[in-house]
């Protein structure tokens, strides 16, 4: 088992035809993830490198069989691209996208929500499950296939800590980033669930960051509904309030969205929290053994 | 009623508004509504700011609500301030746990709202509203009876609060707050003041506010602008690059936790080429308070030669008096590794480790302090 993408995974790409989309989308196919088309208007019939193009997402779900799609396409598309793949009767959409307004993702994401489908992201570097698929961008060189689930805001930090843990000897049942925007489609708490629910994952790595209040109520979720071990790390101890640092969500209105806070709620529920990417994988490592 | 007096040129305004006090209105005389909304209603806090006033209304034209007019403004009206019955507040935010705007009404206005939220939080009432269909007039007004809004003006206040609602998703705003929101003596609601935050990644549709914003004060975040570079000002003496946003507040954090204090957060996005190392090393180093930098790169789609290419490339083109620690870990970092050695720039130190790396800029910034 693993969560979010796995063996079952039939990835339709929109925007294969573009520069990143093909780039990522072709990495995804050679990691070994089931590639099974690609969808950019008005190029329906072509092929990138054996991937059929479709004209539509819902003629790449009936011909082809596509159960995922990652979105590629720019950002003022973007959510137009997701509600497609929605509406085409797309399981789970990871939109790796940045930039998309959030006036636009309001609607796409109770869209999703009322229709049932995984939104991931946007705005974020996509989900893998070692030795089985890899949708997005993480670099699966420095994750190895084992028992701890990450579940991050970001994509660099969760590749350092990945790294860290992978020297101590120890893999991943999956890697999922939700994404640094203000609305994403999954929060850090739907993933614990899958977490919890995943046989395979024995352990939480939960890489979390300044901004809005998903740790805060992930440290409850955590108390109430997870059995496993859950370690933490937060990063912007240092972010001063009112400035935007670099993520769309990653800002600290008035006084609320501190790093600070943060590693308060969960101390305060019991979840480790390290201080740096180095000290949460080794306080993982030190867990699991 | 308010004391007041007419005045027909600017000298007899502001003489009368010296005999009423401060603050007072000076409202135009014409024989149309809306003149508030034209600009015929101020409120003046000095003698300056009567004339000033008193000169822009005097002899403006005021065009009606439904384009009647123009009526020219041949007398003004001075009156002591005191035409404000009630001030409320009125606020819509974009609530990120519930997903949902959220709209916040208190019948106490004209403070600030996180002090009414400590003091008395029952007289904030909120309402989420479904993104899918919008805010109703029937909510609006449901809300402003549960704030305790006067009773004969609860159908206006509804009625702002929904054309606050069109305005918020409209203009792409994550903030539009009205404060204070105001009844007049003639029983009129009036937004007096607002504040609007626009969404930046919804800028590309509205040219014309893209226009109003002001470029940076300070000059390294001015420079950063100018070059597509992710850059935020601290007040410290280490300069910091990362790549990626979590990897690089990650970099400050454990920095700070090495004694040190970073002058910057800077990322060099997720696939950083050599001409991006250049320009974010140059606004770096532009800052006189940086002592030492570090380039914290964990390499996923980043590939370290490149940056270490950007290293060396900088060097020839800046004139780089601090020391340079680089951490170069990830896709291709021994490639990366191998190209520094061999440029044998001076220096530039290498370090193994995020911690290590942290702890060797300290160390070289205090130095040279």
């Amino acid at each position: 088992m693993s969560i979010i993408v796995g063996n079952d995974t039939k990835l339709v790409v929109s925007g294969l035809t573009g520069r990143e989309g093909s780039f990522h989308g072709l990495r995804n196919r050679d990691y070994g993830t089931d590639l099974v088309a690609g969808v950019t208007p008005k190029k329906g019939g072509q092929d990138v490198e054996g991937v059929p193009i479709f004209d539509t997402v819902k003629e790449a779900v009936d011909e082809a069989g596509a159960n995922t799609s990652m979105v590629f396409v720019p950002a003022r598309f973007a959510a137009a691209s997701i509600n497609e793949a929605i509406d085409a009767g797309i399981e789970t959409v990871i939109a790796i996208t940045e930039g998309i307004p959030v006036h636009d993702m309001l609607p796409t994401y109770w869209k999703a929500k009322e229709a049932g489908v995984r939104l991931i992201g946007p705005n974020c570097p996509g989900a893998l499950s070692p030795g089985k698929a890899n949708v997005g961008i993480i670099p699966a060189q420095f994750f190895s296939q084992g028992s701890i689930g990450v579940v991050s805001k970001s994509g660099t930090l969760t590749y350092q800590i990945g790294n860290e843990l992978k020297q101590a000897g120890l893999g991943n049942s999956s890697i999922v980033g939700i994404g640094g925007d203000p609305i994403v489609g999954s929060d850090f708490i739907d993933i614990l669930e899958l977490y919890e629910n995943d046989p395979e994952t024995e352990l939480i790595v939960l890489v979390g960051e300044i901004g809005g209040d998903a740790e805060e109520r992930a440290a409850d979720y955590i108390a109430e509904h997870v059995t496993k071990p859950v370690v933490a790390y937060i990063a912007g101890f240092t972010a001063p309030p009112g400035k935007q640092m670099g993520h769309a969500g990653a800002i600290i209105s008035g006084s609320s969205g501190t790093a600070e806070a943060k590693k308060k709620a969960f101390e305060a529920k019991g979840v480790q929290v390290g201080r740096s990417p180095s000290e949460a994988a080794g306080i993982a490592a030190e867990i699991i053994r | 009623m308010p004391r007041g007096e007419p005045a027909d040129t600017v000298a007899d305004a502001v003489a009368v508004a010296e005999r009423i006090g401060y603050p007072c209105v000076i409202k135009a005389q014409v024989l149309i509504g809306g003149r508030g909304k034209a600009g015929g209603i101020k409120v003046a806090k000095d003698g300056d700011e009567a004339r000033a006033h008193a000169d822009a209304i005097l002899g403006m034209d005021i065009v009606g609500p439904h384009g009647e007019g123009p009526f020219p403004v041949h007398k003004v009206w001075v009156e002591e301030a005191s035409e404000i019955d009630a001030e409320y507040y009125a606020s819509i935010i974009l609530d990120r746990s519930a997903k949902m705007p959220l709209v916040i009404l208190s019948r106490m206005g004209g403070m600030d709202v996180e002090a009414i939220a400590e003091s008395d939080p029952d007289a904030l009432v909120r309402l989420h509203v479904d993104p899918l269909l919008g805010l109703k007039h029937d909510d609006a007004a449901s809300l402003a009876v549960d704030a305790g809004i006067d009773e004969d003006v609860v159908e206006a206040v509804a009625e702002n609060l929904v054309k606050l609602y069109g305005a918020f998703n409209d203009f792409d705003a994550t903030l539009i707050e009205v404060n204070p929101l105001i009844v007049t003596s003639d029983r009129r609601v009036v937004a007096l003041d607002a504040k609007v935050t626009i969404d930046g990644a919804a800028l590309f549709r509205h040219e014309e506010l893209a226009a109003v914003e002001d470029p940076p004060e300070d000059p390294q975040e001015r420079m950063a602008k100018e070059r597509g570079l992710t850059y935020v000002k601290l007040d410290g003496n280490v300069g910091i690059l990362g790549n990626g946003a979590g990897l690089c507040m990650s970099t400050l954090d454990v920095v700070a936790n090495a004694g040190g204090k970073p002058a910057n957060f800077l990322d060099a996005g997720g696939g950083s080429k050599a001409d991006a190392i250049v320009d974010a090393l140059e606004v770096i180093t532009s800052d006189d308070k940086v002592d030492a930098v570090l380039f914290n790169i964990f390499g996923g789609i980043t590939r370290c030669d490149e940056v270490a290419k950007g290293i060396i490339e900088a060097y020839s083109r800046v004139d780089m008096d601090v020391p340079l620690v680089v951490r170069l870990d990830g896709t291709n970092s021994e490639e990366g590794l191998k190209l520094l050695a061999e440029a044998n720039l001076e220096g530039l130190h290498n370090a193994e480790t995020m911690l290590g790396a942290a702890e060797q800029v300290v160390a070289l910034a205090k130095g040279s302090a």
